[in-house]
């Protein structure tokens, strides 16, 4: 009896040797490694490839191999002093169309990789880096919309000559236009509901005029907020890849947040100041027709706006806005030829250099004006709760004469260095963010604290880990080093699973995994005592193999299930470390009660089974 | 000497009224440390922005307040963090200028000390709202946990020994909470996932003993619940300290090795196993004594006879 059919013997044997194969990509360690992905949009051609190995054979640059892995390009070098070499010389070379960024590859062999053994991910905790999560301004998204309607509603009634008195937003959210008599405002709300005819309208008659509310639908706003959200996750993408972070993560969270992971990002600040952004530019004409004084007197005329300068100067412009930065497909910093000061060169789309040459072929001689519109965040104490509150501030940096018709290109001057050349020219490449974006949350791990985490954290696995091994093999003898065995397979089949579902392993993950050594010691130390028992009862060793797996069985069964039930819980309500835990206990639960209740009777049975006569060393 | 050949006659079940007067005690000083002091969270929880600094050489805590005050943050909590190379600065979270730019000042002014200059190790910044959520979305899943546990228990047992073991949990929660409390050890989100896990382990352990409970009531036609309770627990006692032990072992070997980051959490862990393996002897299995589990309640359900409901039919 006690003897297991051969295709549970095979099965045991090739889970085993499954599992240490897909364990085996972490014991390779990394390679010093170059990222290369192209921006704004560029795609990488297969001759970049040839390109960059000629010019690493040019310069001497010892590689190991340049490979195209999805949408990007890896070159993996011999040492890492070269990869900064490397770096500077590719960036020379490629320009400001590739962004190179510092990488360490998994140095697996091809083979392993081939049949999709990676190595663990490491949470940032264990590898340094920048962790973000931030939350999109909803309500401000709203708002730009109704603005945008406030606009599109103005022209509609211009173009159709409908006559109104005033038309603005409300406060507390919508449109409000208001009407000298009914007759005007029935004839505007046919017009509009069949122009736009999702939007909510509604005539007021009570007080003065007659109005007529306008208000979105919930699903239109959904939708804008919807959309508001993709934007910004495609705006910050651009913008992260500008930054030229290698495996940067974007991801949505919940209805209204973004997490971004920026792995071994050293310079918080500049990471922030892109990310959290929120810039674009506009171009007006100068209004020269009236006096600025007058205006800063408090007497702006119809059609203009008072602005002011970088210096303090104010200046009247026109309140039609020619061009928004919407419409720039790309824009570079550089040095203006003439004044040798810093411009940014700007490129625009289709649409936009048609509007842009119409405009300023009607007003050559004219000057026209460049404003940056920032977006400020304040936190203000209202009421002992702190409130936030979003600025647009804008500012004119730029005031020239238009000289000739402009297109499709042109360039900005007026910038006070070159660091803010190059800042705007990224914010304008990376497009703008729909609504703006707070940053809630920010974890910072510098990488030394991270190769400290990750050393620490393994060597205590390790030591504890051995205790146990140790103390096992004392107190059941040869059982207990089938149950040592067990043990170390489940280690390794839970480094395999973690490994091939491409888990997180994070700090609490790392105790987690300590977590299910416990459990996993527990299900044979439940095992053996059972058997002890039948022993002490006087049954035969075959007999007590039997009964104690059969009677351990359903205690096992009971005691893992309930704590995997804990476990789903964590994954389904924890974030991050939390759900590192969960996942690395969860998968450690089915590994250890694998190990323990098939792998050990496998060996027992392959030691001790069928034979009649037999002592048991337990 | 074979060491299965012995085996234990404790009475457990004799001392449970002590034991009850031992965990009443424990529990009324973690339920007034809690209530009194409250728990010192992390900004995990609190929000605020936190900030864990190298030196180069050992740094005095009262230059590195001065410095901060100087450039305006009076209110730093400024501690040592493992060494006196290390250190560790918290930011209550402000008004004004509670954002995330804040830690970009704090490191600037550290670091313009030119003799010994500071490498940054970590920054946090979480903001109030996150904390908020957090401190929500951990007593939610804490208490969804114990439901389900509770409707498992119940489905695979009996609702005695369900709430004997629910009771268990509760206890060993508390009293962990309450140690962190009275000790003013930093909770935070780690020790949260060890709080957790401490549920996940102190119910193995009642899990076991219930299990030979039940099956123990079953198997033995004479002697009291009480008596079989003592047996059950006399049965599962090698294990009980086996298990114990050996997770303790690891245990041990995190809190001295682990590094600073784990610290709180195998501290919460250690004294979650030594209450949980206290608590699946003298709380879960004395509960369900005293809710009055008896042998009926655990034998299975008779099979009905056949047509039996048929008969029943008027």
């Amino acid at each position: 009896m006690n003897r297991y059919p051969l295709w549970k013997n095979l099965l045991v044997l090739v889970v085993v040797l499954v599992g240490i194969l897909y364990a085996a990509p972490n014991l390779f360690g990394d390679t010093p490694a170059l990222q290369i992905s192209a921006t704004r949009g560029a795609s990488l051609e297969p001759e970049i490839l040839t390109r960059v190995e000629q010019l690493l054979k040019e310069r001497g640059l010892d590689y190991q191999s340049v490979r195209l892995e999805d949408q990007r390009l890896l070159v993996r070098l011999r040492q890492a002093e070269t990869q900064l070499k490397a770096q500077d010389a590719l960036r020379e070379e490629l320009g400001s169309d590739y962004s190179i960024a510092l990488h360490l590859a998994p140095a697996t062999p091809s083979w392993l990789r081939t049949i999709g053994g990676l190595p663990m991910n490491l949470g940032l905790d264990l590898r340094g880096g920048v962790h973000f999560l931030m939350e999109v301004d909803m309500e401000a998204a709203v708002q730009q919309a109704e603005e945008r309607y406030v606009e599109d509603l103005r022209s509609l009634l211009r173009e159709n000559r409908l006559r109104y008195l005033s038309i603005g937003r409300l406060g507390a959210g919508g449109v409000e236009i208001k009407f000298r008599n009914t007759e005007q405002r029935d004839q505007a709300e046919t017009l509009i509901h069949d122009e736009y005819f999702d939007l909510l309208l509604q005539p007021v008659e009570e007080g003065g005029s007659p109005r007529l509310e306008i208000t979105l639908s919930e699903e239109e706003k959904r939708e804008i907020q919807r959309l508001a959200l993709q934007q910004n996750i495609t705006t910050l993408r651009n913008r992260i890849n500008e930054l030229g972070v290698a495996e940067p993560t974007i991801q949505q969270q919940g209805r209204n947040r973004i997490v971004v992971q920026l792995p071994g990002v050293q310079d918080t600040a500049r990471a922030k100041e892109i990310l959290g952004a929120t810039a674009t530019l506009e171009f007006r004409l100068v209004d020269v027709t009236h006096e600025v004084q007058r205006a800063v007197e408090g007497r702006v005329p119809a059609g203009s706006r008072l602005y002011y300068e970088r210096g303090g100067a104010p200046i009247l412009l026109k309140k039609r806005v020619i061009l928004t930065g919407d419409h720039i497909i790309d824009a570079a910093s550089g040095i203006d030829q003439q004044s040798g000061s810093p411009a940014v060169f700007v490129t625009l789309d289709g649409q936009g250099a048609r509007l842009f040459s119409k405009v300023t072929g009607e007003n050559i001689g004219k000057p026209m004006a460049v404003v940056f519109i920032e977006t400020k965040t304040e936190t203000r104490m209202e009421e002992g709760e702190s409130v936030k509150l979003h600025r647009r501030v804008p500012e004119v940096i730029n005031v020239a004469t238009i000289r000739d018709q402009l297109s499709k290109r042109f360039q900005i001057t007026g910038l006070d260095s070159t660091e803010e050349a190059r800042n705007l020219a990224l914010l304008l490449r990376a497009g703008a963010l729909a609504a703006p974006i707070d940053i809630i949350e920010e974890r910072t791990i510098g990488p030394s604290l991270g190769q400290d985490n990750i050393e620490k954290g393994f060597q205590s696995v390790l030591i504890g880990f051995a205790l146990v091994l140790v103390f096992m093999a004392l107190y059941y003898r040869v059982f207990g080093l089938i149950a040592d065995l067990a043990l170390t397979v489940n280690l390794v089949l839970l480094v395999s699973l973690l490994s091939l579902l491409q888990a997180t392993l994070t700090l609490p993950g790392i105790a987690g995994i300590v977590l299910t050594v416990g459990m996993a010691v527990d299900a044979n130390v439940l095992i053996f005592q059972r058997i002890r028992e039948e022993l002490r009862n006087g049954n035969s060793p075959q007999a007590s193999i039997e009964a104690g797996y059969a009677n351990a069985l359903s205690t096992i069964a009971d005691a893992n299930i309930t704590t995997l039930i804990a476990a789903i819980v964590l994954f389904g309500f924890g974030t991050g470390p939390i759900k590192g835990f969960a996942v690395t206990l969860s998968l450690g639960i089915l590994t250890s009660m694998f190990t323990a209740i098939i792998g050990t009777r496998a060996v027992i049975n392959l030691i001790y089974g069928g034979r009649r006569k037999v002592r048991l060393a337990i | 000497m074979k060491l299965y050949k012995k085996s234990f006659r404790i009475d457990f079940m004799g001392k449970r009224r002590l034991a009850l007067i031992f965990s009443v005690a424990l529990l009324l000083t973690s339920l007034g440390s809690l209530i009194f002091q409250g728990l010192n969270f992390g900004i995990d929880f609190t929000g605020g922005t936190l900030l864990e600094v190298g030196y180069e050489q050992p740094v005095e805590l009262s230059d590195v307040r001065q410095d901060l005050g100087e450039a305006g943050f009076g209110g730093a909590i400024v501690q040592h963090f493992g060494t006196t190379r290390d250190v560790l600065i918290r930011l209550a979270p402000g008004a004004e200028r509670n954002n995330a730019e804040l830690s970009n000042e704090v490191l600037a002014t550290l670091q313009a000390n030119g003799d010994n200059p500071a490498t940054m190790r970590r920054v946090e910044f979480v903001g109030p709202k996150v904390g908020e959520e957090l401190t929500e979305q951990g007593g939610l899943a804490m208490l969804y946990a114990l439901i389900g546990i509770l409707i498992y228990v119940s489905l695979r047992f009996e609702y005695r020994l369900a709430i004997g073991s629910v009771a268990a949990l509760v206890h060993d929660v508390l009293i962990v909470l309450g140690l962190f409390s009275l000790l003013q050890l930093e909770f935070d989100l780690t020790v949260l996932a060890a709080l957790l896990a401490v549920i996940g382990y102190s119910l193995n352990d009642t899990i076991v003993v219930s299990d030979r409970i039940r099956e123990n009531f079953r198997k033995i036609r004479k002697g009291t619940a009480v008596q079989v309770v003592n047996t059950s627990l006399n049965q599962t006692l090698s294990r009980t300290v086996m298990t114990s032990l050996t997770t303790l072992l690891v245990l041990f070997a995190l809190f001295i090795f682990g590094g600073e980051a784990i610290h709180s959490f195998s501290m919460a862990l250690i004294m979650g196993v030594l209450v949980g393996t206290y608590s699946s002897i003298y709380i879960a299995s004395p509960t369900a004594l005293a809710l009055g589990i008896s042998k009926g309640d655990l034998m299975p359900a008779p099979v009905p006879k056949e047509g039996a409901k048929l008969d029943d039919r008027p």
